[in-house]
């Protein structure tokens, strides 16, 4: 019989043992009730013993039981007893204690000589070492506790075959995308690669699958797509490496998928649809140019990432053949598989005068007070500080030290800035921090703190010394202002698709938190938007649109003209679109780095 | 056409495998003996269906002959498993012989698709052990008086324990191999059924606090040998198995609480003061960041796992030798890579319902040594799979600790055939005749003195 809860139903034991029932006393009765019995206690006993083990007998045929029957049941019962008394002494021995054993055998001596001496009537004195303890352990307390053990362990069972349940069905995915799973490689063996497109259709990366059965993978769009979409010779890189578990998986129909199982051919893999436009993305390429430098649209309140280029850059389709090229000493100062809009890191320059004025904005509540008289340079902290070109901005306020974006007055509001607060707000602002995307990225670094020199404060305070940002956060932080103070998390994929166009799984927005509050990015707001109606990015007003923003001439190198940047978007009172453009080696940023700019905004309020 | 016969038989293992779970529930349900029969000779019947459809996959990838000999010699060896214990032990338990057999085809399976020569070792020594230890159900059932020789078992299981420290030799980062005329063995595997059989024996005996204390510090000294060996996984065993064992023997809560607390803080301070500790503690939080260092087995074992999915990649097309120590150890994670997670979560189910038999038996035998030696071998046995399958997909920390019949070990596979021996010994006694007579003469002095005892 096997069951592990049958036993317990029909035999519970329900008395403990305790040292006053002992075995002495069992038998004890067992003789004595042997010895006194008379024809009617024979005739119970052996009812008891026989008849009841037979249902459904009659009382009235115990009457017919004779005498010599009951004697004879008697002594057969008595030999019986004899036996057992023997076999179960033994087997008592196994478990009682030491003690509970000597005492035992002394109680069953002194038994013995009572039965001898005709004095079983006499109660026997209970002779123990030690004093009557509960005895604990009884069949059904021991069982009881057995089972709660069990239990236990069943219990934690669940939880673990949950875990694992959990982790294949929900967790998994995110796991396994992970570049360093080889396995992904098997299942290009039985799915053609999926495409990946921009959220206006155009195809950007297709497998094109040859009569032979080879396969080439080509990019329509080319150039103008490089770093984003990446490429998967010579390790991944770019979409191809992020998305590769969902290209690699087909989502067809099943049926269609069991037959191209069966007959050993390929299903088509899933599409990928991104959240990049086709019109910005040409629109941002043509602004850089042939020069170096980066751009990259993001949508404030979506986080979508609309546009995102990067020069000097590479043509995907040839890539293998121009490895060796582009590896070579001759192109390293290119570095055109570095994509600059992500991994790009460079002095942030005036455009980090919006976080100089944020800081003083919450350190001073009297900001709008403030008032300075530039001319052109000063020195503070033993360090000399020249405004572009050494213009004079005459006294400014608060608004128009920022609109001048002038190096002077931005100096002195460095100075009196408490480092320790600058540092943690620069910490909050995502500097020294991992930024929340899914993408490989640089991540930008701020050095001041409470503990440096004061003559770092100067040139800190107007975006130069040993700061470095990449554009990708600088976007971010003009997206947050944007945005109310919050930040949405920059993403480059919309949905994923099977390539018939059936939605497999869509991706939404998703807040970060806010780097500010509402009210102090409603008047960076403002003073961005001073920045282009009488400020250096003049040359975006008048439009039919409004931009706010910030620019930026980053020096890098004595003698070399600066990184021009700029920061900004658009429309101002209810954004759509945030612009950072950065174009290396060229000059001012509202020189080179706004035009090029403009050519983004136009692009997309002309397609409205 | 092979193709369709391997996803075709890619599906057909699932659902054995399920079935056959299923089935071993079933036969707990209350049933006369011949139902029972019928049950367990259509769960053979399945096993034999498992096998073949494992073996046809497994041949038409490797396309060599030896894998079909193989397969017959495995088909042989199971009958005679069946015979063995069918015939020989006829009060057996035939479910618990299933499962065995259950578990050590999975095993041969997985050997023989990660590496050919280790699943014929692994073949040959499960021979041997069963039939070297096949006397120990006899023995078990017939001789009296085991629980005598505690202090025997408390010392020589101490000493041979410690023996790694004398003539140890380091293998995987663990001090706990000795090597004896050229095979490598790991005592603790063999110690922990001494260490039960003592515990068994102490607290069977008396619960006098002294008695207690007594067999608390020497498992006390287990633990900490182990650690010092840097065998975690055995230290953490031992040492639930003790606690356990002296829960349900003293039935008192607070012994059970008391260990738990002691053992978080012993826990605590070894994390703090082993480096090896700290490594696979670090492993089990974040093994993304240091997927080169001490989280590449997590990492490959989880990529194994998740990218098996629900149905597995199918036998012979995943890449379960990318993750370290797969034949061993990490053996689960190569069965959900290929089996599938729904073939794993079966396979745990097997693992659980051989405890709850073992449970059981634990409850069914009326003389507490052998209840306790029941009970120590159940929470050894199921502690031991779930550590193990815990470990690797980083529920737990991994504690280096092997899935028992189904990795390989030669020391792994002797001490879980003698395990399920002695178990199979204690289910042939709480099932005997004189047991069942035993329970009638008690109902006959329960009628006539409503009076209970425990004995035989």
């Amino acid at each position: 019989m096997e069951g592990p809860f049958k036993r317990k139903k029909k035999e519970e034991p329900r008395n403990m043992i305790g040292k006053n029932r002992r075995r002495g006393r069992l038998e004890d009765k067992t003789e004595n009730s042997a010895k006194k019995r008379t024809e009617e206690e024979a005739r119970s006993y052996a009812e008891s013993h026989f008849l009841q083990e037979e249902q459904g007998r009659d009382n009235e045929k115990n009457d017919q039981l004779t005498k010599e029957d009951i004697l004879k049941i008697r002594q057969i019962l008595e030999a019986e007893e004899k036996e057992k008394k023997q076999q179960e002494l033994q087997e008592q021995d196994e478990f009682l204690s030491d003690t509970e054993q000597r005492s035992e055998k002394r109680k069953r001596i002194l038994w013995k000589k009572q039965k001898e001496n005709g004095n079983e009537e006499e109660v026997i004195e209970e002779e123990t070492s030690k004093p009557v303890e509960k005895d604990p352990r009884d069949q059904a307390g021991i069982n009881r506790q057995i089972l709660k053990v069990a239990y236990l362990f069943a219990g934690l069972f669940l939880v673990l075959m949950g875990y694992i349940g959990y982790f294949v069905g929900a967790d998994s995915k995110n796991i396994i995308t992970n570049s360093r799973n080889e396995r992904q490689e098997l299942f290009a063996k039985s799915v053609i690669r999926g495409n990946i497109e921009t959220s206006d259709g155009e195809v950007l990366a297709k497998t094109e699958v040859a009569e032979d059965g080879t396969e080439k993978r080509v990019y329509p769009q080319g150039r103008q797509y490089a770093h984003v979409v990446g490429y998967t010779i010579k390790g991944k890189y770019g979409l191809e490496s992020a998305q590769n578990y969902n290209l690699l998986t087909s989502n067809a129909n099943f049926f269609e998928r069991l037959y191209h199982t069966l007959r050993n051919e390929k299903s088509q893999g899933d599409t990928v649809v991104t959240t990049l436009n086709s019109r910005l993305q040409k629109a941002a390429y043509d602004a850089i140019g042939d020069r170096k430098g980066a751009a990259i649209v993001m949508e404030p309140s979506t986080g979508k990432i609309l546009a995102m280029v990067s020069r000097p850059d590479f043509d995907p389709n040839t890539l293998s053949d121009d490895w060796a090229y582009i590896n070579s000493e001759a192109e390293q100062e290119n570095s055109r598989l570095l994509n600059r809009a992500t991994q790009g890191l460079y002095p942030p320059g005036s455009t980090y005068k919006i976080i100089t004025a944020l800081e003083y904005m919450r350190e001073n509540t009297n900001y709008k007070d403030y008032h300075y008289n530039c001319e052109g340079e000063s020195v503070f902290h033993s360090v000399s500080i020249e405004c572009y070109n050494k213009h004079r901005h005459g006294e400014e306020d608060f608004y128009e030290s920022f609109a001048n974006s002038c190096n002077t007055s931005f100096a002195n509001i460095g100075t009196s800035l408490n480092k320790k607060k600058w540092a943690d707000l620069c910490e909050e602002l995502l500097f020294n921090k991992a930024l929340p995307v899914s993408f490989p990225y640089s991540k930008s670094s701020f050095v001041l703190n409470g503990k440096s020199d004061d003559e770092e404060v100067p040139q800190t305070a107007i975006g130069q010394g040993k700061t470095l940002m990449s554009p990708l956060h600088n976007v971010m932080i003009t997206s947050a202002i944007a945005n109310g103070g919050v930040l949405m998390k920059p993403y480059l994929v919309d949905q994923i698709e099977n390539y018939t166009g059936g939605s497999v799984r869509k991706f939404t927005g998703k807040a970060y938190g806010a780097l500010m509050t509402a009210g102090e990015a409603e008047e960076l707001t403002a003073m961005m938007k001073q920045v282009v109606e009488e400020g250096t990015a003049s040359y975006l007003s008048g439009r039919s649109y409004t931009v706010a923003g910030k620019t930026g001439s980053a020096e890098f190198k004595e003698g070399e003209p600066a990184h021009a940047w700029f920061t900004g978007f658009a429309p101002a009172d209810n954004p759509e679109i945030a612009v950072c453009v950065i174009i290396e080696n060229v000059g001012a940023g509202s020189t080179y780095a706004v035009p090029a700019a403009s050519k983004i905004f136009d692009a997309y309020f002309s397609g409205k | 056409m092979v193709t369709i016969i391997t996803v075709l038989s890619k599906y057909i293992i699932i659902i054995m495998g399920a079935v056959y779970t299923l089935s071993c529930f079933t036969l707990f349900r209350p049933s006369n003996a011949n139902r029972q029969q019928l049950l367990l000779n259509r769960q053979l019947r399945h096993l034999y269906v498992f096998h073949f459809f494992c073996y046809l996959v497994l041949f038409l990838h490797a396309e060599t002959l030896k894998v079909l000999w193989f397969y017959l010699a495995q088909v042989i060896f199971i009958g005679a498993v069946q015979l063995l214990y069918g015939k020989v032990y006829k009060e057996g338990s035939r479910l618990i012989t299933n499962n065995m057999c259950f578990l050590l085809t999975l095993g041969f399976t997985m050997l023989t698709r990660l590496n050919f020569d280790l699943a014929v070792k692994q073949y040959l020594i499960v021979s041997v052990c069963i039939v070297a230890f096949s006397f120990i159900p006899h023995v078990i059932g017939t001789v009296k008086g085991f629980s005598k020789y505690r202090i025997f078992y408390g010392v020589f299981g101490l000493l041979f324990l410690s023996s790694v420290f004398v003539i140890g030799t380091r293998k995987n980062g663990a001090v706990n191999w000795i090597n004896i005329a050229g095979i490598a063995l790991q005592p603790s595997e063999f110690v922990k059924i001494l260490f039960i059989f003592f515990v068994a024996s102490m607290l069977a005996r008396s619960m006098e606090f002294k008695n207690i204390a007594i067999t608390t510090a020497v498992a006390a000294l287990y633990v900490i040998v182990l650690v010092l060996e840097k065998d975690l996984g055995g230290a953490l065993l031992f040492f639930i198995i003790y606690l356990v064992m002296l829960f349900v023997a003293t039935g008192k809560k607070i012994y059970f609480f008391a260990g738990i607390l002691s053992g978080s803080v012993a826990a605590f301070i070894a994390f703090k003061l082993f480096s090896h500790v700290q490594t696979r503690v670090n492993a089990w939080l974040d093994p993304w960041s240091i997927i080169d260092g001490g989280g590449m087995q997590i990492a490959q074992s989880l990529f194994a796992i998740g990218t098996g999915g629900w149905l597995g990649l199918g036998l012979g097309e995943g890449m379960p030798y990318k993750i370290p120590v797969v034949v061993s150890d990490f053996v689960f994670s190569a069965i959900a890579e290929e089996l599938g997670t729904i073939f794993a979560l079966c396979l745990i189910l097997v693992c659980v319902s051989c405890f709850v038999l073992f449970v059981d038996i634990a409850m069914q035998n009326r003389v507490m040594f052998y209840k306790l030696l029941a009970l120590g071998f159940g929470v050894c046995y199921i502690f031991q799979v779930f550590l193990t399958v815990g470990g690797v997909t980083k529920f737990i920390p991994s504690t280096g600790v092997t899935l028992p019949f189904v990795s390989y070990g030669g020391s792994s596979i002797a001490s879980s055939v003698i395990i399920f021996n002695i178990i199979q010994g204690l289910y042939i006694k709480a099932h005997s005749e004189e047991a069942v007579n035993g329970r009638t003469v008690q109902k006959k002095k329960e009628r006539r003195t409503k009076e209970y005892d425990w004995e035989e």
